[in-house]
């Protein structure tokens, strides 16, 4: 029912979503995605991949970067998000990691938000009981109207592929569109400096998504092999959490669940998903 | 029809659905339930939800006491369905309003029984004796129950003792909207068999078959096989009739909304010194030499969600008020167990609570408050009780002992007479090191040697005489144990009230400003002005009128608030404390 809604938000309609790992596309061959609930065929030609709507044949605005396929429904109203990190010639700039879930992607973001969930979800690796509190931390809007949480600390077991023993871990969150979010955590050999993981998640439907994640990470002393593969135990273990997640859309009336302290962050989001008018994927407040 | 199939009690598992410590994923009319049965045998049937993020309760972890969110471990209680344990927020008690909802089960038939909105009780069926029956395996069907009840009126099946012919009298006893009791008969042999019809969702069905005896052991195994078979055809004959119809939509469950003060980020709700709870002394016991046990049921209804460390408050038919601590392990939510030793110069509470009140008695108490919270995140945890200072840390370690986290329970008392509920110290095994007839040098001597090993991440829980408690405090400090790691409750405030300043408060969200006078307390007037505070002791002792001060400096009265939280000036007790400053500003 609500999988087969069209995507009325002109602040998702027109802006590039990714539809696909190019590193995982099969050559010479077509490649089905959806996107907003609508289904799209993309072909490679000798200038890139050509993306049309399957249900009116119309093509569709299309682009490469960071190793991902980009579609837009609509007519694109500003670039895809800017990632100075990977220009950085020390770092791997990582794919490899894009999951499907069944819940909707808000719900999948808010996930990523959340430090309350690393014991009893990651156990052993981003979190682990009995260290299960969530310190105070700050929220706020930046001057580019983007969610940022600072000052978050974690206690981690094995934060990274190349952490040895537990240590607090500092986290920078930030919401910077409706459906991408990335967090920058310290790195544990050079402490001045902050691995980043952006996640792009792809609104397949209401009530289903795509997580693309993209790492850019220190090379020192780890090989990409390993980060991606780290990445997908990680997003593994959130997978079938989310996926009972009821009801699979998220809920932005205050009232339909119970935030405490810890969420502040998501708290933010919600609201700020509100002000924004984004009622794809979400059960809009009753006022 | 749906619509008052709602008020309808419907099978929505068989009884042996509900394996030890396991939780049944339960669909009636849309909706789905987490079903668990506790060790106590009660049946929970719950939304399936968990209040916070809406995850699942059925994929969580039925412990026997409590059932744990996989998502961020947050622990709801046997019965109340109330939370009891926020991991990511270890030092905070959370709010007791945090409750999620329940509905009505009923075992009868060998099946769970349940309603969103229960009318009457679970019918009645005439021919099937209760105990000696054979339940079916559910069938589910995708029909819809009408449908499902109409194909039903013509199934067949062979009664036991005469499986293997065919063709036996088929005779339709009873019908209704959801049920059919069917009797086959062959010769002399005759079996009765009743179907349920479970309305799982507008177009989805599961028929719940029960036999009205159990058949011989060594003729089960056939008889289920071919009530299998039978209903299996059946499934496939309704699929068939109702394939190419147009199916009903989905039934939307409702969620009722949480309460607005939760919302939000969560603030502690005002109530004052009130008795909301009636409850009859269901049992009294001598749980020690000088200890009374009690054990308090509540008169209809519930009992409200505790967390261990919590307190009720004891209106007493001579109209004293009493702080006692709730002793129940988790899950223990039918009544409240608390101990009251006879205080030799009782002023009127424990005299009246040993000599007046008796079996059968009815008690009003408060809400359980918990202004003594278990942090369940600690390497390590000591409890160190002295005397009837056992009940609130009884609590925790049946707690602690239920989640198998490290901890270690010492408890200071005269000789074994005189320790308190010996059936739960007992059930604690060797986590309880009893210490029995020591001096005071020789107590010391102990609580140094205990508090020896102090590490990062272990936290120490004390409660006890007054004395005991201000010498395992220093004890503690000298053997480096930091303030925050130390965690204590007091009996009572012995400390001279000193009552004789006058001075001015301010209450910065209610907008005003009003003189405390010598003689009365910042709680009076700050009720007196209309503003609600809640409060039990009103000594000092609780914690309960804690306010948080934003401007003046603090006289501290009380033993609840430790030194560096004195020093700070940030928080007061109300109903004892005062100020130094001429001013104070208050966050009420």
């Amino acid at each position: 029912m609500s999988q087969d809604r069209s995507c009325n938000d002109p602040v998702l309609v027109n802006d590039w979503h990714i539809i696909a790992d190019l590193a995982t596309l099969p050559q010479g061959q077509t490649h089905r995605a959806r996107l907003l609930g609508v289904d799209l065929a993309a072909r490679e030609s000798r200038t890139g991949y050509a993306v049309t709507r399957l249900d009116t044949n119309e093509p569709v605005a299309a682009t490469e970067r960071y190793g991902f396929l980009w579609a837009c429904l609509g007519t694109p109203e500003r670039d895809i998000v800017a990632i100075p990190e990977t220009d950085e010639p020390d770092r791997h700039i990582i794919t490899g990691g894009s999951i499907g879930v069944r819940v909707s992607g808000l719900r999948a973001v808010e996930n990523f938000l959340d430090m309350g969930h690393f014991p009893f979800v990651h156990t052993g690796w981003l979190g682990e009981e009995p260290h299960t509190e969530v310190q105070p931390y700050q929220v706020r809007l930046t001057e580019g109207g983007e969610v940022l949480a600072t000052e978050c600390r974690f206690f981690q077991p094995a934060a990274s592929p190349t952490a040895s023993g537990g240590m607090m871990v500092d986290y920078i969150y930030k919401v910077v569109r409706p459906y991408t979010v990335a967090l920058y955590k310290s790195n544990p050999v050079q402490t001045d400096r902050l691995d980043v993981i952006f996640l792009f998640v792809q609104p397949v439907d209401e009530e289903n998504c795509v997580a693309h994640p993209l790492l850019c990470y220190l090379k020192d002393g780890i090989d990409a092999a390993g980060v991606r593969a780290f990445m997908q135990l990680i997003f593994g273990q959130d997978k079938p959490i989310l996926e009972n997640q009821y009801p699979k859309r998220l809920p932005l009336d205050p009232r339909a669940e119970t935030p405490i302290r810890a969420d502040a962050v998501s708290v933010y989001y919600r609201r700020w998903l509100r002000d924004h008018n984004v009622r794809y994927g979400a059960i809009p407040a009753h006022h | 029809m749906l619509d008052q199939s709602r008020n309808r009690w419907h099978p929505i598992a068989a009884s042996h659905d509900l394996a030890y410590r396991h939780v049944f994923h339960g669909q009636l009319l849309g909706r789905e339930f987490a079903v668990w049965r506790a060790d106590d045998d009660f049946v929970n049937i719950w939304e399936n939800r968990c209040l916070h993020r809406g995850v699942r309760l059925s994929i969580g972890i039925n412990d026997g006491r409590e059932l744990k969110c996989q998502y961020h471990g947050w622990r709801y209680s046997n019965r109340t369905a109330g939370c009891t344990y926020i991991p990511a927020h270890p030092a905070d008690a959370p709010a007791r309003t945090i409750t999620n909802r329940t509905f009505s089960a009923v075992e009868r038939y060998g099946f769970v029984w349940t309603a969103e909105e229960p009318v009457g009780e679970v019918p009645g069926i005439a021919g099937l004796a209760e105990g000696d029956l054979l339940v079916l395996r559910g069938i589910p069907v995708n029909a819809a129950a009408d449908r499902v009840v109409e194909h039903l009126q013509t199934h067949r099946f062979q009664p036991v003792g005469a499986l293997d012919a065919d063709g036996a009298e088929m005779v339709v006893e009873t019908a209704d909207a959801f049920s059919l009791a069917l009797l086959a008969r062959q010769g002399t042999a005759e079996t009765r068999c009743v179907f349920f019809v479970q309305p799982v969702d507008a177009a989805r069905s599961v028929i719940r078959g029960v036999l009205d005896r159990q058949p011989e052991a060594a003729q089960r195994m056939a008889v289920l096989r071919h009530h299998n078979e039978r209903l299996s055809a059946l499934r496939e004959r309704i699929e068939d009739a109702v394939r190419g119809e147009p199916a009903p939509a989905p039934i939307e469950p409702v969620f009722d909304p949480v309460p607005a003060e939760l919302a939000e980020m969560p603030q502690p709700t005002p109530h004052g010194r009130k008795a909301t709870l009636r409850v009859e002394v269901a049992r009294k016991w001598a749980a020690a030499d000088g200890i009374a046990g009690f054990e308090l049921t509540p008169l209809g209804g519930g009992l409200p969600t505790f967390q261990p460390g919590a307190h009720i408050d004891v209106h007493m038919p001579n109209g004293e008020i009493r702080q006692y601590s709730v002793v129940n392990g988790p899950g223990e939510s039918d009544r409240f167990t608390i101990g009251v030793k006879r205080e030799p110069e009782s002023a009127g509470g424990s005299s009246c609570m040993h000599d007046t009140v008796r079996e059968g008695d009815v008690l009003a108490i408060s809400e359980p408050r918990n202004n003594f919270p278990l942090r369940r995140d600690a390497s390590k945890t000591l409890l160190v009780a002295g005397g009837i200072g056992i009940t609130p840390l009884l609590a925790m370690a049946q707690a602690l002992h239920n989640q198998d986290l490290a901890f270690e329970l010492h408890y200071f008392a005269r000789d074994e007479a005189q320790m308190a509920f010996r059936e739960r110290l007992d059930g604690l095994g060797a986590t309880l090191h009893p210490h029995l007839g020591l001096d005071p040098q020789a107590t010391g001597d102990t609580l140094s040697s205990l508090f020896s090993t102090y590490q990062d991440g272990m936290h120490l829980y004390l409660c006890g005489p007054g004395p005991m408690l201000e010498a395992a405090r220093r004890v503690a400090a000298e053997r480096g144990w930091p303030e925050q790691a130390i965690h204590f409750e007091y009996f009572k405030n012995t400390n001279e009230i000193d009552d004789s300043s006058t001075f001015e408060v301010a209450l910065a969200r209610s907008c005003l400003t009003f003189q405390v006078p010598a003689g009365r307390t910042i709680l009076d007037m700050v009720r007196e002005n209309g503003v609600d505070m809640p409060s039990s002791c009103e000594q000092g002792a609780c914690g309960t009128c804690l306010a948080t001060v934003i401007e003046g400096e603090p006289d501290h009265q009380d033993v609840y608030l430790n030194d560096t939280e004195k020093r700070s000036g940030t928080k007061i007790m109300t109903c004892v404390s005062r100020a130094r400053s001429a001013r104070l500003v208050l966050d009420l």
